[in-house]
């Protein structure tokens, strides 16, 4: 805790600036001239909820839980809404049990520490590892990069220019290899120089085709051969502005590879965010980073307290 | 891919069964169930109401027919209103114009250098056309080289300039380029932007005024969620595009951002892009969108990629094959190759109808006729084109050869035989008329 500068915290509050005016903006407006929470109240804050992308399930289930106070108290105010509801949000965040991390920092025990970086097309992928690679280095570790999209056109030579950048090392080879050998070898030079973290990138994959989720697990395979126990952490990113097939993507990549980090990207700038909410109900998976911006620094590692703190203040 | 509203709308429809009309009480449990589908599937939130409140409306005005069950009845309003939602006919993109400049713009991810390569992919191989791809995205590292290596692929020239970071000079250079060296379209990638980044949206509308493009395309991700119609408006606010772009409408379960967006900014969906080939890029037929959102499977196109990938030649040989009752082995192998041409056999069998459901969790990529290939490869010639020679001890070879067992052959050879007999009995009358319409005769009382 703390470790929020104020800065970050702005930058927090900013990128979901967006998605703060919707819900507060539209829930002021539902309850404007009544004084209790009635049916067309809760009418309205499902047409927040759901218009956010929390998700239909999720959104039952907290005015679910509202109802319930509601019947409950005999009598809540609009006024108490706002508070209840941040309580509620609160909770279901809560319940999805987080390690404890605040910062760019990694489990002691391993080295190298290996993060193996998943998701479909175009949720940013590369511009992720960049950020994390540049975070890592800040904090005067040892980062290799693995260029394992060795698919999509010019996927490498993207990563290439970010680990110059960053200043970090990256093995890659041609356009069209295969992808294990690729891992292989960047965990094997990581291992022999003795560097602290390996990322290793993935081609994006729709999670609906197989083919490509068992050629993931096959990556995964090969990377225990290397190092014991790797890859540590199997991070799939979310695209912060997709619908409900984010569950389903959580759902598919998670029986793939055992996916046991999220990182959501693109929170910056529209009406969303509330993917977050869902996700974090739904999967016990944890929210481990966020992005919020388009700068090598705009990476920041998920702190529920301060999210639900920026769509409520 | 839209198989789960589907079946969403099948189970909602199951409720209405038994009944012998339409009434207040018994089809608000329907709508219900109809509009939950619409939100999980990322319709927006007010359009989903306003679309069940409208299919309530001409529900309950219907006359009961007798002969119709009123669950078939609610299909029949969903699907009309759902394809009316996306648009009645099909929009063709503009490209008249010499040159014809086309503007592709959207969201980071959405998909948009991908889809300028099919597009110029497609404009060259159907239209006749001589594209030129211009890479106007000067921030995304290696955005400039990832249009390179496709332009390449597709034999397409790509216009760059490495060292000018202004995307609006690279623009007007590039038509007046394209003008000079006689290109016909020009294909305008730029970089991925948010709609509330004041700066990077004036540039793009800044391009867009200096080449006047003849179609501006907005590129979605076919997965947005809620925010979609936001998006589209803010870009069509500023740039009044011609027309949308879905992409990675090869994923499942998506679909409710097309339904929305085409109602918000009243902008056609032009295009949808399926796969990560480079010919992977379909017309978007609203009409046949919503078929396929209902299930009722997706026939016209079918028939419409076998056209195209069928070789009336070959199709009139093999025709002439199958009366004499010739066909062997390799005409099998080739007919295998044919199909294979014609793209992912999952995608294809679940444009017939009634297979979506049943296809979801089954992998059926191109390796699902390896064995049989690795099988007819095993053989030789002579058993291939004179399969009756088959013996025991020619199985055991052939199931060696290719890694099977002599089970999997004779399955091989048994199917071989029955698929024989069938064409045998398809030669007939009925038969020439349906090898005619596969060999590009066309079909009579299907036109768009």
């Amino acid at each position: 805790m703390g470790i929020f500068t104020r800065e970050k915290k702005e930058k927090l509050n900013k990128g979901l600036e967006k998605t703060k005016e919707s819900v507060f903006k539209k829930l002021s407006r539902a309850v404007v001239g009544k004084t209790r929470v009635d049916d067309t109240v809760l009418d309205e804050l499902e047409e927040v909820l759901i218009s956010s992308d929390v998700g239909v399930d999720t959104t039952i289930k907290i005015i679910q839980r509202i109802e319930e106070r509601v019947s409950r108290d005999k009598y809540m105010g609009t006024s108490e809404l706002n508070i209840i509801l941040k309580e509620e949000i609160s909770a279901l965040l809560s319940e999805n049990k987080a390690d404890g991390d605040m910062d760019f920092s990694i489990p002691s025990g391993n080295k190298p520490y290996v993060i193996m970086v998943v998701g479909v097309n175009g949720v940013g992928k590369t511009t992720t590892i960049a950020k994390l690679a540049h975070q890592f280095k800040n904090k005067g570790l040892k980062v290799m990069l693995g260029a394992a999209d060795t698919f999509r056109a010019a996927a490498v030579d993207q990563l290439q220019i970010w680990a110059d950048r960053a200043g970090v090392d990256i093995v890659k080879q041609g356009m069209g290899s295969d992808p294990a050998s690729v891992a292989f070898d960047a965990l094997s030079s990581a291992k022999a120089n003795d560097l602290d973290v390996v990322i290793v990138d993935t081609a994006g994959r729709l999670h609906n085709k197989i083919n490509l989720m068992n050629e993931l697990g096959k990556i995964r395979k090969v990377m225990d051969k290397v190092v014991d126990g790797a890859p540590h952490e199997v991070l799939l990113i979310l695209d912060g502005s997709t619908g409900q097939n984010a569950f389903e993507q959580a759902k598919q990549f998670t029986k793939a590879t055992e996916v046991n980090a999220l990182a959501v990207t693109k929170l910056d700038g529209t009406a969303k965010g509330g993917v977050v909410i869902g996700i974090s109900d739904q999967f016990s998976i944890p929210v481990k980073y966020i992005g919020v911006g388009e700068g090598i620094e705009d990476l920041q590692v998920f702190n529920r307290e301060e999210f639900v703190d920026s769509l409520f203040s | 891919m839209f198989e789960n509203l589907s079946d969403r709308l099948d189970h909602s429809f199951k409720l209405l069964k038994g009944q012998g009309r339409i009434t207040e009480i018994n089809i608000a449990e329907t709508l219900k169930e109809v509009r939950r589908a619409l939100l999980d599937a990322d319709v927006n939130y007010k359009i989903a109401k306003s679309f069940t409140d409208k299919v309530k409306e001409i529900a309950l005005g219907q006359d009961v027919i007798s002969s119709v069950k009123p669950g078939q009845m609610m299909v029949k309003i969903v699907h009309d209103e759902l394809a009316g939602l996306m648009g009645g006919e099909a929009v063709d993109i503009d490209i008249k114009a010499n040159p014809a400049v086309l503007l592709i713009a959207g969201l980071q991810g959405s998909g948009k250098t991908t889809f300028a390569g099919k597009l110029a992919g497609l404009l060259k191989s159907k239209r006749s056309k001589n594209p030129l791809l211009v890479a106007c995205d000067v921030y995304r590292p290696a955005a400039i080289e990832q249009l390179k290596v496709l332009g390449e692929q597709l034999s397409v020239s790509v216009y760059t300039e490495e060292d000018n970071k202004n995307p609006v000079k690279i623009a007007k250079s590039a038509v007046r380029h394209a003008r000079r060296e006689g290109f016909d379209a020009v294909i305008i990638d730029t970089a991925g932007r948010l709609a509330i980044d004041e700066e990077m949206m004036n540039e793009i509308a800044l391009i867009k005024k200096e080449v006047n493009p003849q179609e501006t395309l907005f590129v979605v991700d076919s997965m947005t969620g809620q925010d979609a119609v936001n998006t589209a408006k803010e870009f069509n606010d500023r740039l009044d595009f011609e027309g949308v772009v879905l992409t990675k409408l090869d994923g499942d379960t998506r679909g409710g951002a097309a339904l929305s967006i085409r109602s918000v900014v009243d902008k056609p969906i032009k295009f949808m892009s399926a796969g990560e080939k480079m010919d992977a890029l379909d017309v978007f037929y609203p009409n046949r969108m919503a078929d396929r959102i209902l299930g009722m499977g997706d026939v016209v196109s079918l028939v419409e990629k076998a056209q195209e990938h069928i070789d009336v030649e070959e199709a009139r040989k093999l025709q002439k094959k199958i009366a004499k009752n010739q066909f062997n082995f390799d005409d099998f192998l080739a007919q295998i190759q044919q199909i294979k041409k014609m793209g992912n056999i999952k995608d294809l069998a679940s444009m017939i109808p009634g297979m979506g459901k049943a296809l979801r969790n089954m992998d059926m990529d191109d390796d699902a006729f390896k064995g049989i290939e690795a099988i007819i490869r095993s053989m030789t010639l002579e058993e291939r084109t004179n399969p009756v020679i088959m013996n025991g001890s020619r199985k055991k070879r052939i199931a060696t050869g290719s890694g099977t067992n002599v089970q999997e052959v004779n399955q091989l050879i048994k199917q071989f035989d029955e698929t024989r007999k069938l064409m045998k009995m398809m030669s007939g009358k009925k038969g020439r008329n349906m090898a005619r319409m596969m060999s590009g005769g066309g079909l009579p009382g299907m036109g768009r």
